[in-house]
């Protein structure tokens, strides 16, 4: 059913109607974070070369600030643009998927990106970052690294899926490795509630090993109160999503960071190729494509280094 | 108006709904002390007194806007907005002009006069245009958001590691071992409080929060003084940014976020009325401790879920009011 009907989408743009110019319709979330904010400039970075690579197409980017407003978007895109195609970060699963189904049934090609809808076969092409993977890798850092015994640390994100698969993901690597997680609370991927959040634990606990700082903008904040503490040198920081200072100081050989977890944000570019390259080409290209979480060693770190990217 | 009135009829009451805010703080010392050892030892004190220096800086002035009858809540994102401003161009003149301490004085004047300019705007607008405080403040706070997202490029604006390294001791270092924002946070509510209480502004403020028409057939200039009250708030934000970038050395869009309602809720714990014709400035310093000491004593224990910090905070900034307010009802 998926393969027939990007087939029919394709047959329709290539032989069908060869001048009627496609439409595709991108809706991300703001950025109101680092992470988001390189979301917003990846999907920016690839509109512009996808526009010039096919200038007979329409894009049209739209971010939100909540889900709300998600939703009108969308509604705005079905009725006054005419999309054929939608690649969507759902603001939260719940209330877009109702919205999201109704554009799928209306014979729209539909693209999920990283949050996934609560039913299940209603997008096209699904593209994720893997936070279980994500959550596992550190852990199992952790578990290598560590010695029995030894005590960490946990700050969380905001409290989300996203959040609980990443900590079920740790926990279980971290099984059986006799570590010791002595707290573990929400920084919310803000730097000021994690500086303030490690001061609080270097106050209340004398020793801490490592600290898993689920997201690098909370690594920013943490490694500040320990270096105020005067403790940067009894502990690591493990981050996560590949920040460029932080991959930076990996590079350096930094005992204090030694490694990161990708997370990456340039995953907004995979699903918008694949979309065009389905709209245009006409390959099958329905299903799932889940992105692997990556560690970040200072042997690797260099491939992970963007530049001109503001996270 | 209504502490005046009590005063007069019933002073024990009234010594409760003057004490609330200070036995609720002594209560929250308590517990703490209680649950854990550290909580009283000097690294913990000062993180809290310093962390508490930026909300604090700024809930000064917004009890003398709140008491003349105004509301500002674009506090949080022009904190940002102007944080972003001044890392920007601090990192700009670094190029041009090399590392060195005329870089941080001209981003601390950049700081001071982008809030003042910014608290202008809103002062002007609501004074002179007559919209409604509580419309173009969200308005204003809407915009400032969008400009530091803007700034930042959906990212973080970050400061130059020379200018970062030689910025940090305003946050880090002080005197006798006492913080640099502790002791401005310290200053300022004194000067504050001072104003309130002992000057033909304070008690302006406060007469035209209890009957603005009173208050112009008492020649007070109603116009000028509202005008004042958002100046001021601009300027302390401004003071709080020039305390909260050497922090992190960085600014982003989530930059004080809901820092103007955490400003409002201390205000109101101090004592200061929501509708305006009272404040007083010592109380709101209670206030922006409370709401810190909750977040504090949350993190140094596991005495509850973490996904219930807000509703303890809710619960303790419920309780603070209703203590003084019900003498205020009673009478």
């Amino acid at each position: 059913m998926k393969t027939t009907l990007i087939a029919t989408t394709a047959l329709l743009s290539l032989t069908a109607f060869p001048a009627l110019s496609q439409t595709v319709g991108i809706s991300i979330p703001a950025a109101t974070h680092g992470w988001a904010g390189a979301l917003n400039f990846h999907a920016d970075r690839t509109v512009t070369r996808l526009q010039e690579a096919n200038p007979d197409m329409t894009f049209v980017l739209t971010t939100t600030s909540d889900p709300g407003q998600q939703v009108s978007d969308l509604e705005d895109m079905v009725a006054t643009r005419n999309i054929d195609a939608l690649v969507v970060l759902p603001f939260e699963s719940e209330p877009l998927t109702g919205p999201i189904q109704r554009i799928a049934e209306s014979g729209v090609w539909v693209t999920v990106v990283d949050r996934g809808l609560s039913q299940e076969g209603i997008e096209n092409l699904y593209v994720a970052g893997d936070n279980d993977s994500f959550g596992r890798t550190a852990g199992q850092y952790f578990a290598d690294t560590l010695e029995d015994g030894a005590k960490v640390v946990v700050m969380r994100g905001i409290a989300s899926t996203v959040d609980n698969e990443r900590v079920a993901g740790f926990e279980a690597a971290l099984e059986g490795s006799g570590i010791e997680v002595l707290a573990m609370d929400h920084g919310n991927w803000n730097r000021d509630t994690a500086f303030n959040l490690m001061q609080d634990w270097l106050a209340r606990f004398p020793e801490i090993d490592a600290v898993w700082a689920a997201d690098d903008d909370m690594a920013v904040g943490a490694l500040a109160a320990i270096d105020q503490a005067g403790r940067t040198e009894d502990m690591f920081v493990v981050g996560g999503a590949g920040m460029k200072e932080m991959v930076q100081r990996i590079q350096n050989n930094d005992p204090t960071v030694p490694v990161n977890v990708t997370y990456p944000p340039a995953m907004i570019s995979t699903a918008i190729e694949m979309t065009v390259l389905g709209l245009t080409s006409g390959a099958p290209l329905s299903g799932e494509f889940i992105i692997a979480s990556e560690l970040i060693t200072p042997e690797n770190a260099a491939d992970y280094y963007f530049e001109d990217s503001p996270y | 108006m209504t502490t005046a009135t009590n005063t007069l009829t019933r002073r024990p009451r009234v010594n409760l709904t003057v004490i609330a805010p200070l036995v609720a703080l002594l209560v929250l010392i308590g517990i703490g002390m209680a649950l854990n050892p550290n909580f009283l030892s000097w690294a913990n004190i000062t993180n809290v007194l310093a962390r508490s220096a930026f909300i604090g800086i700024i809930a000064i002035g917004m009890t003398f806007v709140i008491t003349a009858g105004g509301l500002d809540l674009s506090v949080g994102s022009m904190a940002a907005f102007v944080a972003g401003l001044m890392i920007l161009s601090m990192n700009m003149l670094t190029e041009s002009m090399g590392p060195g301490l005329p870089v941080i004085f001209a981003g601390i004047a950049i700081a001071l006069a982008t809030g003042l300019a910014a608290g202008f705007i809103n002062g002007i607008l609501i004074t002179r245009a007559g919209i409604e405080a509580f419309i173009l403040t969200l308005g204003t706070m809407g915009i400032y958001r969008s400009l530091v997202t803007w700034l930042a490029d959906g990212g973080t604006l970050s400061l130059g590691f020379e200018m970062r390294e030689m910025y940090r001791p305003v946050y880090y270092s002080g005197v006798a071992g006492i913080a640099w924002p502790i002791i401005v946070f310290a200053v300022l509510a004194v000067l504050g409080e001072i104003t309130m209480r002992h000057t033909a502004f304070g008690r302006h403020c406060a007469a035209i929060g209890s009957n603005e028409k009173v208050a112009r057939y008492s020649s007070v200039a109603v116009l000028r003084v509202r005008l004042a009250t958002y100046v001021l708030l601009g300027v302390l934000v401004g003071i709080a940014v020039v305390m909260y970038v050497p922090r992190l050395g960085s600014a982003s869009a989530t930059t004080g976020l809901l820092w103007e309602l955490e400003a409002i809720a201390a205000v109101i714990i101090g004592g200061t009325l929501l509708k305006g014709g009272f404040g007083r400035v010592w109380g709101t310093v209670v206030g922006v401790l409370i709401l810190s000491l909750i977040g504090n004593l949350l993190n140094l224990t596991d005495f509850v879920s973490p996904y219930l910090n807000g509703a303890i905070q809710g619960v303790v900034i419920i309780l603070a009011v209703v203590l003084q307010r019900n003498t205020g009802a009673a009478r």
